[in-house]
Formats: C-alpha cells, sequence, structure tokens
C-alpha cells in the first residue's frame, strides 16, 4: 500500500516528532510512505474563517499532490476532517474536479483510523508506560468517526492504562482562530478539561490533533502544571524508553 | 456587537459561572438518557424522519399556510399575517381595542420576545404578566430568557427567593416545592382576571389548522381556554401538513429538549369555543409572523427554518455553557441564536455571533431535525467576507498566508524561520508567555515553542 503521509502544517512547524512517529506507525504496519514534497497545508484555515477563494487554492494545490498515492494519512482529525468532508462542498457543483475530490477523499483516513480499519496493525511499537487519558478532538470524533481507534491502539501497549476522563468528548475550547478572537472562553474551555485530566492521575493527555495539544499543554503550564504530559497518540504508540 | 462585549462580563461573574458550573450539559445528560431508553438507532431514525417532515413543510411553505389557513378559518379561527414586528405588534394593539382589552396572561412566545410584544402592551394600557414559571421569573426581574426553554435557568434559587419577597411582599421561601406553590397562588389571580391570552404555538397544524402546545405547568392550557380572547403568535416556519408528523415530531421534541417522553401537558386548539363547550375562549386569533424567515427560504440556509426550538443546540455547547445565554445578546443564544441573529437583525450588526463557535459539531449531532449548525455559521462567516465586513488586518493575514501556502518554496522558507524564531522567543524555558498578535492566546495560556527545524527539513536531512 503506497500511503502519502500528509504531514499538516502545525505537525510540520512544532512538532516534526510526530510526523516521524507517523512514518513508524505506517510502516510497522507494512505500508510504504511517501511524503510529497510540496504540501504546505489543506486550506482548513482559510475554509473556516469563510475565506473560500483562499482555501479552494490550497485545496486545489492538494488535490493535485496527493491523488497518485493509494491512501492519503494524516495524524490530525482536522486535517483529514477538511480533506474528507469538506473539499467536496468547496468543488460542489464542478464535474471535472469532482471526481477527483471525491476519489482523493474516499482515500483519505485519519492516522489511527487507518492503521485499524485499513492496514490493521496487531500491535503498536512504543513500550510506553504509564496512565494516559484521551481527549476525543472534535473533527475526528463528529466528522470522521474516530474513538474506538485510537483507544484500540493504546490497548495493546501492555504497559499503557487507560483511564477515561469525565467530558473527553467536550471541544478543548481551540477552535482555530476561536483561540484567539475569544481566547478568554478558550481557556477557559481548556481549564475544564485539563482540571478532568489532572483528576485522573493520569501522566498524559494524549490525543490526536495539534490544535488540541497546543492549547492544552499551553493551559496546563500556564496554570502551574508541569508535570501532566500532552502526548499525540502517535508519540505514545511509537514511544521509546 | 452582540456577543464580544457580553463575554467578559459573564465569564466574570461569579454567580453566573457557579450556576452554570452546576447545570453544566444537565439537559444534554438527560436528553442522552432519554435517547438510549427509547433505542439509539431507533432515535436516529426518528431523526431522519422529523427533518424529511420539516423539509417537505418548507418546501412549499405557502401552500401549507395557506392551507392552515383556509383550514383555520372554517373552524372559527382568525388568522392574520404579519410581515414584520411592527405589523405584529399593530395586529395585537388592535384586537386589544377590538375587544377592550386591559390585562393579558402569556405562555411562552419567543415570537412575542423578537416582537417587543409586552413593552408596547405596556405602553398602551394592557398590563401582560408571564405565565411560565421562568418567564414569569425574569419579568420580576427585568431580564430577558436566556435560554428558549428554561428562560431563567441562570437565576439561582437564592434570587428567585429575593424577586418573590421584592414583589410578592409575603416571608421569604427557600424550599423549591414551597416558593412554586406561592408563584402559582399569586399567578391563579392573574389567570383568573385576564381578559386576553397570548401564546405562542409549537406546530401549526395545516390538515386540521390547530396550534400544537408543549408546556410541562399547565400555564399553556389556562392561558388558552380561560380568557375571553385568544391570540396565538408565531412564525411561518412552524406549519406542518398533518397531526400524523404533528405526533411524529412530538416524540423528539421533548426528549431532546429535556429528556422527558413527553411534556407534561400537550395541547391541541382548533378554533375558539364552540356551541356546547364548557370553556374556551370567545375569540381566537393566530398571527403568522415573517420577520425575517422568508429570507432564508431558496437560499443554501433554508435548513435553519426546520427549527422547532428544542433547545438542544445550547445544552450541548460548550461555549453556551461557558458563558450563559445573554452573551448571546438577543432573543435566541447558543448556536440557533448565532444563526438568527445575524440573519433577522442584519449580518452587519452581528459580525461576532458567527464567530462564537468552535466549530465542534456537537450542536448538529444533537439537532432533532438535523440543522447543519456548523455549516450555516460557516456560510454566515463567508457572506461576512463576500460583502467585505472583515478587518483589513484579517483579510490581508488571510490573502498573505494562502499565497504563501501555494508556493511550497517560499513556504518552506517562511516555516524554516518561523520555527526558528518561536524558538528563540521560547527562551531556556522553553515557553512564550507573550505573543505579538496573539494575546487572545497568550493571557490565558503559554505557546509551546516549535522543535526548531521543520519537519519538511528533518525529512529531506534523513533521506540524505
Amino acid at each position: 500500500m503506497k500511503v502519502g503521509l500528509l504531514v499538516t502544517c502545525l505537525v510540520d512547524l512544532m512538532r516534526p516528532r510526530i510526523g516521524f512517529a507517523a512514518i513508524e506507525l505506517l510502516e510497522a504496519a507494512g505500508c510504504e510512505v511517501a511524503v510529497p514534497a510540496g504540501q504546505t497545508c489543506c486550506g482548513q484555515p482559510g475554509w473556516n474563517a469563510g475565506d473560500r477563494a483562499a482555501a479552494r487554492g490550497l485545496a486545489e494545490k492538494l488535490v493535485t499532490e496527493f491523488e497518485a498515492c493509494d491512501y492519503v494519512v494524516a495524524p490530525s482529525g482536522s486535517c483529514s476532517g477538511m480533506v474528507k468532508t469538506h473539499y467536496p462542498e468547496l468543488f460542489r457543483g464542478e464535474a471535472a474536479w469532482m471526481a477527483r475530490v471525491d476519489a482523493l477523499a474516499a482515500k483519505t483516513h485519519e492516522l489511527t483510523d487507518f492503521l485499524v480499519r485499513v492496514a490493521k496493525l496487531e500491535r503498536a511499537p512504543g513500550d510506553f508506560a504509564g496512565k494516559v487519558t484521551y481527549h476525543d478532538s472534535c473533527s475526528g470524533l463528529r466528522e470522521l468517526g474516530v474513538k474506538a481507534q485510537p483507544r484500540a491502539l493504546l490497548a495493546t501497549l501492555p504497559e499503557a492504562e487507560l483511564v477515561e476522563m469525565k467530558e473527553c468528548e467536550t471541544c478543548c475550547g481551540f477552535g482555530g482562530t476561536f483561540s484567539v478572537k475569544h481566547g478568554d472562553i478558550s481557556s477557559a474551555m481548556a481549564d475544564v478539561k485539563c482540571r478532568n485530566a489532572q483528576a485522573t492521575g493520569a501522566d498524559a493527555l494524549v490525543l490526536g490533533d495539534l490544535g488540541c495539544m497546543l492549547n492544552l499543554e499551553g493551559r496546563l503550564r500556564k496554570t502551574g502544571d508541569d508535570r501532566t504530559r500532552v502526548l499525540h497518540v502517535a508519540e505514545v504508540l511509537t514511544w521509546k524508553r | 456587537m452582540f456577543f464580544k462585549p457580553r463575554v467578559g462580563g459573564a465569564l466574570a461573574d461569579a454567580k453566573l459561572q457557579d450556576v452554570l458550573s452546576r447545570f453544566r450539559f444537565g439537559f444534554a445528560d438527560k436528553r442522552a438518557a432519554a435517547r438510549a431508553a427509547f433505542g439509539e438507532d431507533e432515535f436516529e431514525t426518528l431523526r431522519v424522519v422529523a427533518s424529511q417532515i420539516r423539509d417537505r413543510s418548507l418546501a412549499q411553505l405557502d401552500a401549507w399556510l395557506l392551507r392552515f389557513e383556509a383550514e383555520a378559518t372554517k373552524r372559527g379561527t382568525k388568522v392574520l399575517w404579519a410581515e414584520d414586528h411592527a405589523e405584529a405588534r399593530r395586529l395585537v394593539l388592535e384586537i386589544c381595542e377590538r375587544h377592550d382589552l386591559k390585562k393579558a396572561i402569556k405562555s411562552k412566545s419567543m415570537v412575542s420576545e423578537e416582537a417587543g410584544l409586552n413593552a408596547m402592551l405596556e405602553a398602551n394600557g394592557v398590563v401582560p404578566i408571564e405565565t411560565d414559571l421562568g418567564e414569569y421569573i425574569i419579568q420580576l426581574a427585568g431580564e430577558p430568557p436566556s435560554h428558549i426553554i428554561a428562560p431563567a435557568i441562570h437565576k439561582s434559587k437564592e434570587e428567585v427567593s429575593d424577586l418573590f419577597v421584592q414583589h410578592h411582599k409575603r416571608p421569604r421561601l427557600t424550599e423549591h416545592a414551597a416558593l412554586t406553590r406561592e408563584a402559582r397562588d399569586v399567578l391563579r389571580g392573574h389567570f383568573l382576571s385576564a381578559d386576553l391570552g397570548i401564546s405562542g404555538a409549537n406546530f401549526l397544524v395545516a390538515e386540521t389548522g390547530s396550534i400544537a402546545l408543549v408546556t410541562n405547568e399547565g400555564n399553556g392550557r389556562m392561558v388558552t381556554t380561560m380568557p375571553r380572547v385568544h391570540v396565538a403568535i408565531t412564525g411561518i416556519e412552524k406549519v406542518i401538513p398533518t397531526l400524523e408528523d404533528l405526533s411524529t415530531l412530538n416524540r423528539l421534541l421533548a426528549r431532546s429538549a429535556t429528556g422527558q417522553e413527553i411534556s407534561n401537558y400537550f395541547s391541541v386548539i382548533t378554533g375558539p369555543r364552540r356551541e356546547g363547550d364548557i370553556d374556551g375562549p370567545e375569540h381566537h386569533y393566530v398571527i403568522l409572523v415573517d420577520a425575517g424567515r422568508t429570507k432564508f427560504l431558496g437560499t443554501d440556509m433554508q435548513e435553519m427554518l426546520r427549527c422547532i426550538r428544542c433547545g438542544a443546540c445550547m445544552n450541548h455547547c460548550p461555549v453556551y455553557q461557558t458563558v450563559g445565554g445573554h452573551a448571546y445578546g438577543w432573543v435566541y443564544p447558543g448556536p440557533m441564536g448565532s444563526v438568527l441573529t445575524p440573519v433577522y437583525t442584519g449580518i452587519e450588526n452581528a459580525l461576532d455571533l458567527p464567530h462564537a463557535a468552535t466549530m465542534c459539531g456537537a450542536c448538529h449531532v444533537a439537532c432533532p431535525v438535523r440543522i447543519p449548525l456548523p455549516d450555516l455559521l460557516r456560510k454566515l462567516r463567508e457572506k461576512q467576507v463576500e460583502k467585505n465586513l472583515r478587518p483589513w488586518t484579517e483579510r490581508l493575514a488571510f490573502r498573505v498566508w494562502g499565497f504563501v501556502a501555494r508556493h511550497p518554496w517560499l513556504y518552506a522558507q517562511a516555516a524554516m524561520v518561523g520555527a526558528r524564531v518561536l524558538k528563540i522567543l521560547g527562551g531556556a524555558e522553553g515557553r512564550i508567555t507573550k505573543l505579538p498578535f496573539a494575546s487572545g492566546w497568550t493571557d490565558g495560556r503559554i505557546m509551546p515553542v516549535p522543535e526548531g527545524k521543520t519537519f519538511r527539513e528533518q525529512y529531506a536531512e534523513r533521506q540524505r
């Protein structure tokens, strides 16, 4: 299976190690991983802001870059959700593009969903030990049905213990530019999530999206919690002690 | 602006935050239990069917409304049409003058809030008394509703005790049951002395020209049967074809709103008192109000008119649960309000509301008629961009970002610089406490720093 890795702009800029972790997982599942070189961003920031033209330009570019791959996988619910559920909206009514867009959407997956349902990875290669709790990012959960998949993969780590937190499905408050436009509400929402995660006694708050990750790590550290780690599920699954 | 100026106050209001945390997602949890008891697959099927019933009405809204008018008129109802709020107020005033009405008891009507009906009545010598307990409480407090089903949800028991002492002039009570009994006692006097009853209508049934009322307190029944004249006022989008459709939608309404299988009272009212009826008004009016609803018809936002006013969206909205309903600034709070207020009051007047959401999708999942609320909010954001209503700095930022992101080499350079600059800003501790254009972020959070080299750089290095 030739998988095109959609690294995502935030992983590229902020946490490259997650990109490498994703490659390791895909290769462990027997995939050949390609990283289309010119990729930049899926266009979601413009899409959410109502700047359709900006989003459209980036969507055309991404479709062209990735359509030759057998699969497109992103370590992000929001980016894969953008391609899978929103790209068709961007190109609606344009027959020439729609065929290509629908084809791409059909083979685009969030990382854990791909690993479990398509690649059927049996065991995560990492050796993480400790208690974790999982935050369900909104796009992954509600647009793509990502819920059981990360948990199934975490369960294959013999020394990792998953404890569910209260309101694991409630939005963390990131919401893209919402986190800056309504920073006060965003922080208050992040606060609830942080308290709930801390209440589980987890060593790490694990999630599948960078926006949530930066938001929650940012709030934890600001409120004096330097102990609770905030980790992408790909990092935990490829953990090397 | 409706939202932005009110948020700070809402977050800083300790009493409000206490109430919000005590009732956090309360109705959502109840709905989840009702859905589980009903059968989750069956519930989802019901949502699909309900959406179809509503779409069927909207596809030929004019025809169904005319059918409703014909059937209602046949049965003695006087059907009136109000294009806007001013006309709605004028029609109600004319009815008061025609029948020499002096006191109105009201069962909840959000459209009457839209139209400012109470203020108009008071200004014209007609005393309006809200009889829905929550509406009564906020009427005493002089406040607008903060939730469409539980309008006084932001009020603590202590605040209600204080209000009752202030207005009823009786000894202060503290028990819920005692407070309710006192309200019932006071309201009974109003029920018996009013000559006008004003209600909303949860649904208008075209088949029989009936209105349907969903209440928990019995006030709907009293308001629509005891006074000489009953006026039901509601939006044109409420019409549904048949009684069968009413039954289907009713299975979903209470479960979605409060988790009840059915409300305590379910009234289907068809015409005024008939020969041989032991009670009922002499005159029954239904006022059909447009006031912006036709702006949705035939557009890519028509689904908003499916709304059956259950409140599930705000019950599931994490932003609403954090700031409460008053922060939304008008009659309708939460996700539905963020769509309705801009369209009904002018997109340019409510630029902040479509952005008062993280697009988490919880509202869409909960909506009994599957209104794609996040998509509608995004479409309003698009309209703002199309009409050039966004700040020029924001437009420029997206233009620049879009340009750079379409040119990989340029993007790679910018990202490499960005990754290093942010890392330097983070200092020895590796955290950024202040960001020049993003104080909204850094006021409440630190900004984690990048690794220093982008993925692209590191990948290229590893390939060599």
